[in-house]
């Protein structure tokens, strides 16, 4: 066995205890790794469904198949064409999906939530983790963290095609009309939008990487707005994950006919 | 262990003790004129007391009043010390403040600034125009933080926890020190021909301090053992607002920003108390009515300043007064009140550790009630005796800088004087003791005897098998202290101080610590406590011989300021084993400036 | 009201040591400093405890109480349960020197590595310009006390002592993070806090920020803002290209200190 480090070092307090801690710390790693988990399962099983994404009367797509580019893709919610073929394990949404994937897998925030709920590296403050070695962010994979914002700027035009499948939601068969429906998709672009605004990297680009913000007047007042979202971007990171998952489970149970939409207008 | 030759020594130009504002200061300027340089404190490094300063550096720097200058800086500092001061230490200071406060920007301290992007400046007691350089109510952090990274960025020898109990002499110079690292309990010798003392103040004689544990006048017992004089020992600052409640945060400070700020005193009638004790030297430049002052924040040209804002020693007698006659608040102190005076957000961006610090230690919300606070031991007017432009006590080689040296701040200090101070003087002891340094041409060398006497005194509380211990000793001294020499003082309470002090004296003999010499605070408590004593001793038998009442000594049984002493200094030195107290004339200054006090 | 406190206090040295069991008369309103202090002044005179202002403002005792790092003078005792133990142990990521007293000389080691401020000249009026909001991202770094609980948390060196060796920790890239936003500074500090301070090996998850008793916001404020300046230096095509063509993002790099006495 090779020689103890971390708390265990010769040098260090001879204190037996992986953590002293009295708190149930191991509360909070626990809930975010079922939240994840659960979230990942459900997206993953929506999204191979290749059904019930398209509610054709009110012209509402589910963020799950947007944009819809594959051959199999009900033509009315093609809106930017078809390419992809049809195979079962190509989902309809294979351009926007797996980038959408790294934005949040690169996230600042989620990796936070995942380095400490699924790899334990640590579990929580001042509680030993169980790896040996720890090479963090510098090594591949991981030093592919560092291209958050490309994936960050990818985010951003998909979080525009969302925002245009919201406003064409409006415009169902019979022309202008509001539901419910439309109500959960535009409150699920605006948090999208809050989530991908609040980015760290978005924080960086428009204005935090200068020096002096005197001399960039417009620029410091991005950089003020967007520093405000993102002291809230865990919060966004959260709730996106239950407007995406609430928005597309609306459409599953209209598309499949279990439920009919409310409607205002 | 007291055999010399197994003893750690260094040889260097300039040895500083201590590594506050002063020290740091100090080595850097000993630093930039070529010497070799060794910065030892008893602490971490850049965990000195200077890091409790909050409000901010005087200096004339006329950003925010363009009127501003040295010599409207110098009379304000003169009239705060009620003109006891060294006129030179205060012309010097004022000169120079500016400068050294640019030159803190130039080595990475950021100030808060003004619109036209300047550094800026703020209102504090006794300052005629707004000239506190800060930065929110932690300037003396700051000014640390920059200091030490500029000695850490020049590679300056720092040697960290680490006291010096005593200093070495050639017969005719100083030649250096001797210590013990508190972490082994190792001695340690230095050889040098320049030692600067910058060891901070003796707060820690008095129970309710804002002081911390560090500030037991080492620097002054080192300097009187060395044969140097203390001057104005009898003037010690009680800063008037200090915390009084939870007890466990008895005497933590409250910045006198909050009052620079806006903040009003008020009794548990809620009256401005203040505007009843405006004394006759300061009415002509202070506000009657209470309209006049809220005016004056806005406009100090038409109005007149508000009475919270008079020196530290006015203030601090007043809220005294108050509590005296029974309209203190019901943990003793009287409502400091900001919150009625400014939005919460205000507050907290202007005084954010004081919003921090009420919070956490008081559970009170500054932003929605006023605080409760009381005079608090902060500061020590009186000092090694030094020449105001090199540093330089009556020993040769022996400087002193910052609280340690005496003469500049007179009977009180003006808030913001402190930090100004610790950079001016401590830049100049530090370039003279290494000019000295240079032009000694042998080096100092330190006997072994003199090793082995140093090592064995600090040894002997192991030694001893008396029944005290080092703890109660300071307990009682601290009551002693609070009680017989404080605030108000009469002539027999002092005499039965000083019966005190000589029975606890007699006890340090008795005291005996456990353990080993390995990290013990006992132990170090027991050496600090000579150093106690003796200052405490300085402090008592002066504050007997002044029958007058002047800025931070006031007799109850001579309440009146007596101008015969107005041109007196009192020194005390080391006669064997006892303090003599004799007078000195102050020393009197140029016609050119005497007339700055003759203009409105 | 006064009642007595059940505390377990660590005491030894490197060679070992043990939790004892202290029982402390306490007041209301008091902090664990002065439950250790009152364990000095009459149970054990020679209880080591690094301490200075006792008002949380000079960063000398931190310590882990109850597991969690934590400034002692203040931890308030009303923070616990009547009748809860509490238990004091050193900092867990620096060697031990004695009871409560950790050698942290570690992180002024790092200190000297940082490269010094080199600002613009200054103006012909011996004025600097700045506007306070150029200031404030510099302000809030530099409110730190250097208690070094972000370090002991931190778990790159709690966990990996051989990590110490390349890495600066959390208390030092707010430095890195100061300089880089200074307006003054003329230096790029990139390739150093790249290679120098290792900030690659942070892995961003926050405990930093939990403990900060001065509630910097070091993660998002300082480590994420310098990883991404980072990006723009060694991982990032597109500034590179900008930097290349337009000229532009120039600074000379800095360097570490070198120290005279080597």
């Amino acid at each position: 066995m090779a020689a103890p480090t971390g708390i265990q070092s010769p040098s260090r307090a001879r204190i037996a205890e992986r953590t002293l801690r009295t708190d149930r710390w191991w509360l909070a790693p626990l809930v975010t790794f079922i939240g994840l988990t659960a979230w990942v399962a459900y997206a993953t099983a929506r999204v191979f469904q290749q059904d019930h994404y398209w509610v054709a009367e009110f012209h509402y797509l589910t963020p799950f198949y947007s944009p819809c580019v594959s051959v199999a893709c009900t033509p009315e919610a093609a809106h930017f064409g078809t390419i992809l073929p049809d195979h079962a394990l190509i989902p309809y949404a294979a351009f926007s999906l797996p980038f959408l994937l790294l934005f949040r897998l690169t996230c600042y925030y989620y990796r936070r939530a995942y380095y400490r709920s699924f790899w334990l590296s640590p579990p929580a403050c001042a509680v030993a983790e169980p790896h040996r070695k720890y090479t963090g962010e510098t090594r591949l994979p991981l030093i592919l963290q560092n291209f958050h914002r490309y994936t960050f700027y990818l985010a951003l035009v998909i979080t525009l095609i969302n925002t245009w499948d919201a406003i064409l939601a409006f415009n169902g068969e019979d022309g202008f009309g509001i539901g419910l429906g439309n109500i959960i998709l535009v409150g699920n672009v605006i948090m999208l939008w809050c989530y991908t605004l609040s980015c760290h990297s978005c924080r960086h680009i428009t204005g935090g990487r200068l020096r002096s913000f005197s001399r960039h007047p417009i620029r410091y007042r991005w950089w003020t707005f967007v520093s405000k979202l993102n002291t809230r971007h865990m919060q966004f990171a959260w709730i996106t994950l239950g407007t995406l998952a609430l928005t597309d489970f609306y459409i599953w149970m209209l598309a499949s006919g279990t439920w009919s939409d409310l409607r205002f207008l | 262990m007291t055999d010399p030759s197994s003893i750690e020594r260094h040889t260097f130009d300039v040895v500083v003790v201590g590594a506050g504002g002063a020290g740091l200061r100090a080595a850097i300027a000993a630093h930039d004129a070529g010497a070799k340089v060794a910065l030892v404190c008893k602490s971490l490094l850049g965990k000195a007391h200077t890091v409790m300063a909050e409000g901010g550096i005087a200096a004339a720097m006329g950003n925010v009043w363009s009127e501003d200058n040295w010599k409207v800086h110098f009379r304000d500092t003169m009239r705060g010390g009620k003109m006891l001061n060294h006129w030179r230490m205060a012309q010097l200071h004022a000169q120079e403040a500016p400068e050294r406060v640019h030159e803190l920007e130039e080595w990475g301290a950021l100030f808060d600034r003004t619109p036209d992007g300047l550094i800026s400046q703020r209102d504090f007691g006794g300052h005629r125009y707004a000239r506190l350089a800060h930065v929110g109510d932690r300037t003396g952090l700051e000014l640390i933080r920059t200091l030490q990274q500029r000695a850490v960025a020049l590679g300056i020898s720092v040697f960290m926890e680490c006291t010096i109990t005593k200093l070495f002499s050639d017969g005719e110079r100083v030649s250096g020190a001797f210590g013990y690292w508190r972490e082994s309990g190792r001695f340690i010798v230095f050889e040098a021909p320049s030692v600067v003392l910058a060891t901070g103040g003796i707060g820690k004689s008095y129970k309710v301090t804002s002081n911390s544990w560090e500030y037991t006048g080492d620097g002054h017992a080192l300097a009187l053992a060395a044969g140097a004089d203390l001057v104005n020992m009898e003037f010690v600052q009680f800063h008037p607002t200090g915390m009084v409640w939870p007890p466990s945060v008895k005497g933590i400070l409250v910045t006198e920003s909050v009052r620079g700020d806006g903040g009003v005193l008020r009794n548990s009638e809620g009256r401005r108390f203040m505007f009843d004790y405006i004394p006759e030297f300061f009415k002509a430049e202070t506000a009657d009515t209470e309209e006049e002052a809220d005016r004056w924040y806005n406009d100090k040209t038409n109005n007149r300043r508000p009475p919270e804002l008079l020196p530290r020693d006015e203030v601090a007698r007043a809220i005294n007064a108050e509590v005296k006659a029974g309209r203190g608040t019901p943990h003793g102190g009287v409502y400091l009140d900001i919150a009625s005076r400014h939005p919460a957000e205000y507050i907290k961006r202007r005084l954010p550790s004081m919003y921090h610090q009420f919070k956490e230690l008081a559970d009170v919300d500054i932003t929605a009630e006023p605080m409760e606070v009381g005079p608090t031991c902060h500061y020590v007017m009186g000092g090694v005796a030094v020449d105001p432009d090199t540093g330089e006590s009556d020993v040769p080689g022996l400087y002193a800088a910052g609280e340690v040296a005496g003469g500049m701040h007179g009977s009180n200090r003006l808030g913001g004087n402190s930090l100004s101070d610790l950079l001016v003087f401590g830049r100049r002891a530090g370039l003279n003791a290494a000019y000295a340094a240079a032009r000694k041409r042998e080096r100092a060398s330190v006997s072994d005897d003199d090793v082995r006497a140093a090592a064995e005194h600090a040894l002997a509380p192991f030694s001893s098998t008396g029944d005290e211990n080092p703890y109660s000793v300071q307990h009682d001294l601290q009551e002693v202290m609070h009680s017989l020499v404080g605030i108000i003082r009469t002539a027999e309470e002092m005499q039965q101080a000083l019966d005190k002090l000589t029975e606890l004296r007699k006890r340090t003999a008795r005291m005996s610590v456990e353990g080993h010499r390995q990290y013990n605070p006992g132990w170090h408590l027991a050496l600090d406590l000579h150093n106690m004593l003796l200052v405490s001793e300085c402090i008592a038998r002066a504050a007997l011989e002044r029958t007058e009442s002047r800025g931070g000594h006031t007799r109850d049984d001579y309440p009146a300021t007596d101008d015969t002493w107005g041109t007196i200094n009192l020194l005390c030195r080391l006669d064997g084993d006892s303090v003599n107290v004799r007078q000195v004339p102050l020393p009197s200054m140029p016609d050119e400036l005497r007339a700055l006090f003759d203009e409105k | 009201m006064g009642y007595d406190l059940n505390m377990k206090v660590w005491r030894g040295d490197a060679t070992g040591g043990e939790l004892v069991p202290y029982t402390v008369p306490v007041e209301e309103g008091e902090v664990v400093l002065d439950a250790l202090h009152r364990i000095q002044a009459t149970q054990s005179g020679d209880l080591a405890v690094r301490w200075n202002c006792k008002a949380g403002k000079c960063g000398s005792c931190s310590a882990e109480i109850n597991g969690k790092p934590r400034l002692t003078c203040m931890t308030r005792l009303s923070t616990f349960e009547r009748g809860e133990t509490v238990t004091v142990t050193p900092m867990r990521t620096f060697p031990i020197i004695r009871d409560l007293v950790t050698d942290v000389s570690y992180n002024f080691k790092v200190a000297e590595t940082i490269p010094a401020f080199a600002p613009e000249k200054r103006r012909d009026d011996g004025t600097y310009r700045m506007q306070q909001e150029d200031v404030e991202r510099g302000q809030e770094f530099r409110k730190c006390i250097e208690c070094f609980l972000c370090q002991d948390v931190c778990h790159v060196i709690r966990d990996h002592e051989e990590n110490k060796q390349a890495f600066s920790g959390p208390r030092f890239f707010l430095r890195y993070a100061e300089l880089e936003m200074h307006p003054l500074d003329t230096n790029d500090h990139r390739k150093l806090a790249q290679e120098r301070a290792g900030i690659g090996l942070c892995n961003i998850t926050k405990c930093c920020t939990e403990v900060c008793p001065e509630g910097i916001k070091i993660t998002d404020n300082a480590i994420i803002p310098v990883k991404e300046r980072v990006v723009d230096r060694s991982f990032d095509p597109v500034t590179w290209l900008g930097r290349k063509i337009f000229r532009r993002d120039q600074l000379p790099e800095s360097q570490t200190p070198t120290l005279p006495q080597d």
